[in-house]
C-alpha cells in the first residue's frame, strides 16, 4: 500500500534516518569559520617549541640552556630534570608501557623530544630552540625489527632492561615487548602437517602515517586562582584525555576541562597523549599563562602516531579444491622506542584475530611478537580498528595466493570459502561472533556490475600482447565498534559510549555525546537517528561533543565506533523519551498506553486516527502540570550503552589496473566498491566516507611509507615525499551497496568509515600482483610506487624495449 | 618549519634590486616566486638575512615578440606563460613544460626566471631552455650581458649569475618550420620534481632529422644537453633504431642522484624512456 501524501510529507519534514541530508557542519567549514586548535588565541598566551634529537639512539651528555634563556622573549627551557620533581618526566602509555615526556639521559628515536622552549611567540620559540645546546654520544641504532632480538642487539630501553614484563606477559629479550597468541596452535599445526595444499608468504604492512590535514596541538591554560586547568586539544578521545591528565597531574578531574573543538581529521593520529601536551600543561601550571604547542608537518609525520609496521607471515592449508582448512599467521610488530601502541588493554595486538576474514576457516592460530626499535613510538589505528587493516590484508592477499596455487579463479575460491548466509551469527575459530553477512550476494552483484567475465577475457588478450593488466578482488569483513566492556577497556575504562538528550518545550532538542567528530558528520547523522526515533525534525536537534564539562563520558571516536556505540546510545536514549511521551499521550487522550500506536511524529489512538498527540505537543505538555499522576516534568534521558558485540561491516571490491612495464606506473582504470554497513543513516555521508577511505587506501597501496636509513634517520618525512594523493592522482570511485542490518544494534547500523580503507588496500595490491600473476609472481610488498613496480618488471626481464 | 628572521626588501626597479644585492652581498637572496627558496628557509637549509623580493618590479614582467625571438620578463609566472597566446603559438614547448610544474597555486606564484636562476637540476625550465637554445639577459652593476643557456648552468645551485646580478629577461627563439617539440616528464604526483624528464626540439626534413636538441632534467648535477644522442640523430632517418640508439646514448651520460624517486639505475632507465617518448611525440608534431 502506497503511503499517503500526508505521511510522506511528515516523514520528509523530519529529515531522519536514510535521508541524504546535507551536512550541518559544512556551513562553517566552507566559510573558513571552523575553530581549529591554532585558531585559539588567549590573552598572554606563550608558545612552546620542541628541541628534538638529531640521532635515533644516543646518550645525552649535557644540555646547556643558557644561550636560549638569554634571548629576549624566552620564558623557560624545560628538560627532563625540570619535570622530574613533579614525576612528569615519564608518562604511562595506552600500551601499558612508560614513555619519556622529555628524554631522560638518552634518546631512542630521531626527533625525540629533548626540551621545550617557552617563549612569547612561535618565532622566538623556534629561534631559541636552535640555541639549546645538547651534547650527544651516538649509539648504534636498531632499525630493522628482525634484528631487535638478536643476541648482540643494543638495548634500547635501559630503564626497563631488567623487567621481565612491561605489559602483556613475559619478555624474552630486553627489546621484546610482548608475545600474544590466539587460536589452537597444536590443532592448526596438525592440519598443516596433513594438508593437501599449503601456501606461505611474507607480507609487509610498511610503517605509514595517517597524516591528517591538521597536525596535533593544544592550548593548555591553568588558572592559578581557581586551580582550574583548561586544555583545548586535537583529541579524538577528550574524556579519556581528561582522565589521564588527572591521573598524571593529581588535579581532580572536576578541575580539568578538556575541549576538543573542530578537528581537521584524526584517522587515529589524535588518540594518544603526546609529550607536547604534557609539557604544555606543566608549563602552564608553572607560569600561570596559556601555552600553545602546535606540531609542524614534519614533526607530525616523524613523531606522533604512526601506523602499521607489521611484518607478517601468512600460511593457509587447504584441500585440493582450495577449501581452506586452517590458517596460521605470524606478525612481527615494530612498535618503536616506547610501547604506546593504541589498543584495548586486553588486546595487545588489537583485533588482529579477525584475520579469518569472510571465510569459514575451521582451525586457526595467530601470533604477534612486538619489539622495540629506534623509531618513533606508536602503532595507531590509521582509519581502521586496531590492527584490522593488517589482519584483512594478510587474509585477502593469502587467499589470492592460494587461488594461484590450486589453479582456481580468485572469485571462485572466495565463494567456496565464504561463511554462508545461514551460518550467521558465525563463531570464528579465533573467538569472534560475526553478527551478520551476505557475502555471496555482494560478490555476485559486483562481478556482474563490472562484467568480470569480460575483464578476464580482455586480460587474456592483453597478456598475449605482453601488456600488464590486473584485476583485484577484495571481499573483506571488518570488525568495528569497540566495544563490549567485557572485552574492551583502556586504562581500566570500558569502551561504552553515551548520549544525553534534552527536549525543549517547543519540541527542539539538544543531544550530547561521549564521542568526538573529526569530520565524520556527527552533528548531521546523530540528529537523523534521534529525529526518526522521536519524530522531531533533525534540523532542530543540536548535537554537541568534545567538551568534558558538558558532554557525558565516553571513549571518543576511533575504530568506527560512533555509530555502533554512540549511535546506539542515541537511539536508546530517544526511546526512553518516547516511552515517557507515550505515557503523557495516553494521559492526554485518556486511553491506555497500549491503545496508542506510533506514526512518524505522533502517537495516535488505534482505530481512531483523528485522536493524536504529536511529539511537539507532548514536549510542551511535559513542561506543564498536566501530567500523569506522580510524573515529573521534563523530557530528557541519558543512555550509557555497552554494546553486546562489535559490528561486522563487509564489502566486495573490484579494482582494474593497467601497468606500464617501461616506467612501472600503475593506472587504476576502475574501482568498484560495494559496501554493506547494515542500516544506512545518511547515504551521502556514507558515500563521502567511502570516497575518503578508498583514497587513503590508494595512498597506502601506492605510495605511503616512512622510510629510514640504517642509522634510523628519516628519509622522507615531509609532504614532498610522503604521498597524499591529490584529486589528480585519485581514481574515480564507483560505489554500491547491499543492506544486511546488524541484529544486535538498536537500528541495525554498523560502522562504515574504515571499511574502504581496510578493504581497499588489499584490493589494490591484489590487482597489482594479478597483473604479474601469469609470470609467476605471487606477492609484491607495498607501496606499489612506479619505482618498485618497475623493479618487479626488471626482475622478470620485461622492462626493456625489443630494440635494446 | 619557521624560518630564521630576515629583513624583507621590495625594490621597485632592477637598479634598486642590484643596489640591495651590492649592499648586502651574500647575506641577500632574491625572491622570485619563492617556491624553492621559502621551503628551504622554513627548514632552515637557507638562512638569508635579506630577502629581496622582485615581485614589485614591473619591468621584469611581460612577454613580447621581437624578430625571431620571444622576450620574456624573468618575473613572468608559469600561469602567465600557460595562458599567453603568443607563447602558445610561438613556443608551445614552454606551455607544455609550465603545465607540468607544481600545481595551480605554485604556478600562480612561481616564475620563469626564478625557476631558471635557482640552478636546481630538478627544475624543469633549465632543460627547456637548453633544448630551445635560449639566452638570458643578466644585469648587474657592470651593466648588461647576454649568456646562452648552454653556458649558464654550472653546477647544482650554481649558475653564471654574479652575486650582484639579476636575471631580467629570457630570450627564446621562435620555433622553425617543421619543428616538433615535447617535454616528457615522469613524476610521482602533482607537485613533484621529475624522477626523469627529457625535452626535445626536433626539425624534420621529410623522413630525416634536420636538427635536434635533447636536454635532460634531474639526470645530473645540472640540466644538460645530450649532444652525442643529438649527433646520432642529425641527418639520419628517424626510425625505431635511431630512437633506440639515441636513448642508449642518453642513458650512457646520465648521472642522477639516488633518492626516494629511485636509484641511479631506475632514473637512468627512465631518462632513456622519457627521451624515447619525447622524440616520438616531437616527430609526430613536426610533420
Amino acid at each position: 500500500m502506497a503511503a499517503s501524501p500526508d505521511l510522506i510529507e511528515r516523514e520528509a519534514a523530519l529529515q531522519g534516518l536514510g535521508v541524504s541530508r546535507l551536512r550541518k557542519e559544512d556551513a562553517r567549514f566552507i566559510r573558513g569559520q571552523g575553530t581549529f586548535i591554532d585558531d585559539i588565541k588567549l590573552p598572554g598566551m606563550l608558545f612552546g617549541a620542541m628541541v628534538r634529537s638529531p640521532y635515533a639512539h644516543a646518550r645525552i651528555k649535557s644540555i646547556n640552556k643558557d644561550k636560549a634563556l638569554a634571548m629576549p622573549g624566552v620564558t623557560a627551557v624545560l628538560v627532563a630534570d625540570d619535570l622530574r620533581p613533579l614525576g612528569l618526566h615519564w608518562m604511562p602509555t595506552i600500551g601499558g608501557d612508560t614513555q619519556a615526556v622529555l628524554a631522560d639521559e638518552k634518546v631512542c628515536f630521531q626527533m625525540q623530544e629533548v626540551a621545550m622552549v617557552i617563549a612569547s611567540d612561535r618565532y622566538t620559540a623556534a629561534d631559541a630552540a636552535d640555541m639549546v645546546e645538547v651534547e650527544y654520544e651516538e649509539l648504534p641504532a636498531i632499525v630493522d625489527p628482525h634484528k631487535a632480538m638478536d643476541d648482540d642487539a643494543p638495548i634500547i630501553r635501559e630503564d626497563i632492561a631488567d623487567k621481565d614484563e612491561v605489559s602483556h606477559g613475559p619478555r624474552t629479550h630486553p627489546n621484546h615487548i610482548f608475545t600474544w597468541e590466539a587460536g589452537d596452535k597444536d590443532a592448526t599445526d596438525a592440519v598443516f602437517d596433513n594438508a593437501a595444499v599449503t601456501v606461505k608468504e611474507e607480507i609487509l604492512n610498511p610503517r605509514v602515517h595517517p597524516c591528517p590535514i591538521e597536525t596535533c596541538g593544544c592550548v593548555a591554560s591553568f588558572d592559578k586562582v581557581t586551580g582550574q586547568l583548561t586544555v583545548n586539544v586535537t583529541s579524538q578521545v577528550p574524556h579519556l584525555f581528561r582522565t589521564v591528565l588527572a591521573m598524571l597531574s593529581g588535579i581532580p578531574e572536576s578541575k580539568i576541562r578538556v575541549i576538543s573543538g573542530d578537528i581537521g581529521g584524526g584517522f587515529g593520529n589524535k588518540v594518544p597523549i603526546y609529550p607536547g601536551y604534557v609539557i604544555a600543561v606543566v608549563a602552564s601550571i608553572v607560569t600561570g599563562l596559556p601555552i600553545k604547542w602546535i606540531e609542524s608537518r614534519i614533526e607530525n609525520i616523524s613523531t606522533t602516531g604512526f601506523a602499521r609496521d607489521y611484518h607478517g607471515i601468512g600460511e593457509l592449508a587447504a584441500d585440493k579444491d582450495g577449501r581452506i582448512k586452517a590458517l596460521r599467521f605470524f606478525a612481527l610488530a615494530d612498535h618503536g622506542a616506547f610501547n604506546s601502541h593504541v589498543s584495548a588493554t586486553k588486546l595487545p595486538a588489537g583485533l588482529f584475530s579477525i584475520c579469518t576474514g569472510s571465510y569459514d576457516i575451521p582451525t586457526a592460530y595467530c601470533r604477534v611478537d612486538a619489539v622495540y626499535t629506534n623509531k618513533a613510538p606508536g602503532g595507531v589505528a590509521y582509519r581502521c580498528s586496531l590492527r584490522v587493516t593488517e589482519a584483512v590484508y594478510l587474509i585477502e592477499r593469502m587467499i589470492d595466493i592460494l587461488a594461484l596455487k590450486v589453479g582456481v579463479d580468485k572469485a571462485e575460491i572466495r565463494r567456496r570459502n565464504f561463511i554462508k548466509e545461514d551460518m550467521f551469527p558465525y563463531n570464528t575459530s579465533l573467538g569472534w561472533t560475526v553478527d551478520s553477512g551476505s557475502y555471496h550476494n555482494a560478490l555476485d552483484k559486483v562481478l556482474k556490475a563490472v562484467d568480470y567475465e569480460g575483464l578476464l577475457k580482455e586480460q587474456a588478450e592483453k597478456r598475449a600482447n605482453g601488456e600488464l593488466m590486473g584485476i583485484g578482488i577484495s571481499t573483506f569483513t571488518e570488525i568495528v565498534g569497540a566495544g563490549p566492556t567485557k572485552v574492551c577497556d583502556i586504562l581500566g575504562i570500558g569502551l561504552f559510549d553515551s548520549c544525553e538528550i534534552r527536549v525543549n518545550p517547543t519540541g527542539s532538542a539538544i543531544a550530547r555525546f561521549g564521542t568526538m567528530s573529526q569530520g565524520q558528520g556527527h552533528a548531521t547523522t546523530y540528529a537523523q537517528i534521534i529525529a526518526t526515533e522521536l519524530g522531531l525534525p533533525s534540523d532542530e536537534i543540536q548535537i554537541e561533543e568534545g567538551d568534558t564539562d558538558t558532554a557525558p563520558y565516553g571513549a571518543g571516536t576511533w575504530g568506527s565506533r560512533s555509530t555502533p556505540v554512540g549511535g546506539a546510545a542515541a537511539a536508546l536514549a530517544a526511546r526512553k523519551i518516547r516511552a515517557k511521551a507515550q505515557k503523557i499521550a495516553a494521559h492526554l487522550l485518556e486511553v491506555g498506553e497500549a491503545d496508542l500506536e506510533w506514526e512518524i511524529d505522533r502517537f495516535k489512538v488505534k482505530g481512531n486516527p483523528t485522536q493524536t498527540k504529536t511529539m511537539k505537543e507532548i514536549a510542551m505538555v511535559a513542561h506543564t502540570g498536566d501530567l500523569p499522576e506522580g510524573m515529573q516534568q521534563g523530557l530528557d534521558a541519558s543512555e550509557y550503552y555497552d554494546p553486546p558485540n562489535l559490528t561486522f561491516p563487509f564489502g566486495a571490491y573490484v579494482c582494474v589496473v593497467d601497468i606500464d612495464r617501461f616506467t612501472g606506473e600503475t593506472k587504476v582504470r576502475r574501482f568498484y566498491a560495494l559496501d554493506d554497513c547494515g542500516t544506512r543513516i545518511n547515504p551521502m555521508i556514507i558515500e563521502g566516507q567511502i570516497h575518503g577511505g578508498l583514497t587513503e587506501a590508494f595512498a597506502v597501496a601506492f605510495g605511503q611509507e616512512i622510510p629510514f636509513d640504517e642509522n634510523g634517520n628519516h628519509l622522507g618525512n615531509s609532504l614532498m615525499d610522503y604521498f597524499i594523493p591529490t584529486s589528480f592522482e585519485t581514481p574515480h570511485w564507483e560505489t554500491d551497496e547491499t543492506v544486511t542490518p546488524s541484529p544486535h544494534h538498536p537500528i541495525g547500523a554498523k560502522g562504515v568509515a574504515e571499511s574502504p580503507h581496510v578493504g581497499g588496500i588489499p584490493c589494490f595490491s591484489n590487482a597489482v600482483v594479478d597483473a604479474f600473476a601469469h609470470l609467476g609472481v605471487t606477492h609484491m610488498d607495498m607501496p606499489h610506487s612506479a619505482y618498485r613496480v618497475w623493479q618487479q618488471c626488471k626482475a622478470l626481464g620485461i622492462d626493456k624495449h625489443a630494440d635494446t | 618549519m619557521i624560518p630564521r628572521s630576515f629583513e624583507y626588501h621590495a625594490p621597485q626597479s632592477v637598479s634598486e634590486a642590484i643596489e640591495l644585492l651590492q649592499k648586502y652581498g651574500d647575506t641577500a637572496r632574491l625572491l622570485a616566486g619563492g617556491h624553492s627558496l621559502i621551503p628551504m628557509m622554513k627548514i632552515r637549509f637557507a638562512e638569508p638575512e635579506h630577502l629581496v623580493d622582485l615581485g614589485k618590479v614591473a619591468e621584469l614582467r611581460g612577454i613580447r615578440e621581437q624578430g625571431k625571438e620571444l622576450r620574456i620578463g624573468a618575473m613572468t609566472t608559469e600561469n602567465d606563460l600557460i595562458w599567453s597566446t603568443l607563447v602558445q603559438q610561438k613556443c608551445p614547448l614552454l606551455v607544455e613544460a609550465a603545465r607540468l610544474i607544481g600545481d595551480p597555486q605554485v604556478r600562480y606564484k612561481g616564475t620563469l626566471g626564478g625557476d631558471i636562476s635557482h640552478g636546481d637540476p630538478g627544475n624543469d625550465h633549465p632543460a627547456i631552455m637548453l633544448a630551445l637554445g635560449a639566452s638570458f639577459v643578466l644585469v648587474g652593476s657592470n651593466g648588461e650581458r647576454v649568456v646562452a643557456a648552454d653556458d649558464f648552468f654550472v653546477d647544482t645551485y650554481v649558475t653564471a649569475l654574479e652575486p650582484d646580478e639579476v636575471l631580467t629577461e629570457i630570450r627564446v627563439p621562435v620555433l622553425a618550420k617543421n619543428t616538433g617539440w615535447c617535454y616528457a616528464k615522469l613524476k610521482r604526483k602533482i607537485g613533484d620534481f621529475a624522477t626523469a624528464a627529457a625535452a626535445v626540439v626536433l626539425t624534420m626534413k621529410g623522413d630525416t632529422v634536420k636538427e635536434v636538441a635533447i636536454a635532460l632534467t634531474n639526470a645530473g648535477a645540472t640540466a644538460f644537453r645530450a649532444r652525442e644522442a643529438e649527433d646520432s640523430l642529425r641527418g639520419k632517418k628517424f626510425d625505431d633504431a635511431a630512437i633506440a640508439e639515441a636513448a642508449r646514448l642518453v642513458m650512457s651520460i646520465c648521472d642522477p642522484a639516488e633518492d626516494l624517486r629511485g636509484d641511479v639505475e631506475y632514473k637512468t632507465a627512465m631518462t632513456g624512456e622519457m627521451t624515447r617518448r619525447a622524440l616520438r611525440t616531437a616527430r609526430d608534431r613536426a610533420i
